[in-house]
């Protein structure tokens, strides 16, 4: 077992009388993928928006740690400081690319930490100063490198809305990893996809873990896809883990089972009879 | 035709002066999704602080024209840009997240702000500025009629295509540039991918109000006077380019603000100069009913 990356304790979120997470704790390790499931309405798109900032959680705490010892509470930070300097990067169930602008942009604009040091330079860039041309060729040169990770090298001047489905998807992942992140999260990456490109997704993200050493955090409904990458499944259900642990014994807990397909007349009346 | 080649050049430096402007409005909305309708006045208040400068230049004794212009030029672009950030600072970001007329009307109590100000503090009079630039070139003569290009025309002119080619080469290749253009279509996005929202709207307002002042120290050059009240009716000429022009589209802006110019140059020129602005404002009303999207403008997508 590896450290742990995301550290979420007794996360609670409600939404005026609705509690669509509660009191939930979960660690996520690094270099692991770890999948989120649960039926629809389970809390878990409002989980990956208290980690990215989207909503202040009501009560609890979101602790993710660098292997460099760094720490930062998340709940405590602004959307783009999550992004920046905790590096957590998400991608959304319906694709959100920067439409009007090209391939190689969409990568450029997302490369905080490397054009970091040019920051202050906008007005030297305009003039050209070195440093900042250095940057934007180390930027270029990475963004390069994920568009061909993603086999979309050569379309990298095409306006990012011109791409098919899929492609779209896998540049919002390529985009996600230029912020060079600690935990990337996915929110229904295979939603969509035919067979073949899940298979690709699945190689891509096991690429991911294991070259780049990014934590993995997905949220997936194709159980294909779950079961085969996963290192590691959280089931929620109604805002609450019913269960945590490995592909194998999550396939098999009853309370999973009973909450994806509902539970028999007999056993709910041998329930009642027991009380 | 002498007489027509005289009113395109007038109008185009007038149209010169209406794109600096509108490029504040155009930008703004692109990104925040406001009409920001201090921006006129911020254009007065940049005529107002060159003003300043070039009387506490000839205070100082520094009279050499091109200097003078230069350094008035970087101190009213300055303070303006700092008159922006301010004013975005103060009245429209603690308003970000609240319903949408909420900034809208705050603008116009800035607008109102801004204006009674510098009533106050300047006074209500016009306020007058000798020529500094004189001469001219005559380009060509004919039926009785000079065709001059004088040489505050030039300057004019000159100007703004600098400033719009770097401010293009700003927007299109530069890190704050591709920023703004990613908030522009998607603000959450944008933060999502580690950028600092609020400080690009920031930047957005101090270009604005820079390119403003620009045009606020052409104003004065060329037409050697200001009032307090000069802001609202460039303003609203201004935004009607950037309407004309498509809002939210950068080059939009510019042609937009050319068209206005020699709309209302040739309507002075052929028809009536009283009537000018009902010209000006004619064309707004059509561009809404017949082309609500402008020549350049994109149709605004809901999203589902």
């Amino acid at each position: 077992m590896t450290a742990p990356v995301l550290m979420v304790e007794h996360l609670t979120m409600r939404f005026g009388g609705l509690v669509a997470v509660n009191d939930l704790s979960l660690v996520v390790r690094r270099k692991e993928i770890t999948a989120l499931i649960g039926p629809n309405g389970a809390g878990k798109t409002t989980l990956f928006n208290c980690i990215t900032g989207f909503y202040k959680p009501t009560v609890g705490r979101l602790l993710l740690s660098h292997s460099d010892g760094k720490s930062f509470l998340l709940e405590r930070m602004m959307e783009f400081r999550i992004a920046r300097d905790a590096r957590v990067a998400r991608t959304f169930q319906n694709v959100r690319l920067f439409a009007g602008m090209t391939l190689l942009e969409n990568l450029l604009v997302a490369q905080h930490n490397t054009l970091m040091a040019a920051s202050g330079y906008t007005m030297l860039g305009l003039f050209g100063f070195p440093g900042y041309a250095r940057a934007q060729r180390r930027a270029v040169d990475r963004a390069r490198y994920w568009l061909d990770r993603v086999g979309l090298a050569e379309r990298a001047d095409d306006p990012a809305g011109a791409l098919p489905y899929g492609a779209q998807r896998r540049l919002e992942i390529a985009r996600a990893m230029c912020t060079e992140p600690v935990l990337l999260c996915l929110d229904e990456p295979a939603a969509g996809l035919n067979n073949r490109e899940s298979a690709e997704l699945n190689t891509f993200l096991r690429a991911i873990r294991d070259e780049n050493g990014t934590s993995i955090l997905l949220i997936e409904h194709d159980m294909g896809v779950v079961m085969e990458i996963s290192d590691h499944i959280a089931v929620l259900d109604y805002g609450i883990m019913i269960a945590d642990g490995a592909p194998a014994a999550v396939r098999n807990d009853p309370k999973v089972i009973a909450a994806y397909l509902g539970v028999a007349d007999e056993e709910i009346a041998q329930a009642e009879a027991s009380l | 035709m002498e007489y027509f080649v005289q009113q395109l050049i007038n109008g185009i430096t007038l149209g010169s002066i209406y794109g600096l402007i509108a490029i504040g409005y155009t930008m703004v909305y692109g990104i925040v999704g406001m009409i920001n309708f201090a921006h006129g006045d911020i254009f007065m208040v940049g005529a107002f602080l060159a003003l300043i400068a070039f009387l506490v230049l000839v205070a100082l004794g520094i009279s050499t024209v091109p200097l003078a212009l230069f350094i008035v030029l970087l101190v009213s672009m300055a303070l303006t840009a700092l008159y922006g950030w301010t004013v975005e600072r103060i009245a429209y970001r603690p308003l970000r997240h609240s319903f949408r007329l909420a900034p809208l009307i705050s603008a116009i109590g800035m607008s109102i702000v801004l204006q009674n100000y510098v009533q106050v503090a300047q006074g209500a009079r016009v306020k007058p500025l000798p020529p500094l630039v004189h001469g001219g070139y005559t380009l060509f003569e004919g039926n009785d009629f000079a065709v001059r290009l004088s040489n505050i025309q030039i300057i004019i002119i000159i100007t703004t295509i600098a400033l719009m080619t770097g401010f293009s080469f700003l927007v299109a290749r530069t890190r704050l540039g591709r920023n703004m253009r990613a908030c522009e279509q998607d603000l959450k996005m944008a933060a999502l991918v580690g950028i600092d929202v609020d400080r690009t709207i920031s930047l957005t307002f101090v270009i604005g109000a820079a390119l403003a002042s620009v045009a606020g120290l052409m104003f004065l050059l060329y037409y050697g006077v200001v009032d307090f009240f000069i802001g609202f009716l460039a303003g609203v000429k201004a935004f009607t380019a950037a309407v004309l022009g498509g809002i939210g589209s950068l080059p939009g802006a510019m042609i937009g603000g050319i068209l206005i110019g020699l709309i209302e140059t040739m309507w002075s020129a052929y028809f009536s100069i009283e009537y000018k602005d009902v010209a000006a404002f004619a064309i707004l009303i059509i561009v809404l009913i017949f082309l609500p999207t402008g020549l350049l403008g994109r149709p605004e997508v809901e999203k589902v």
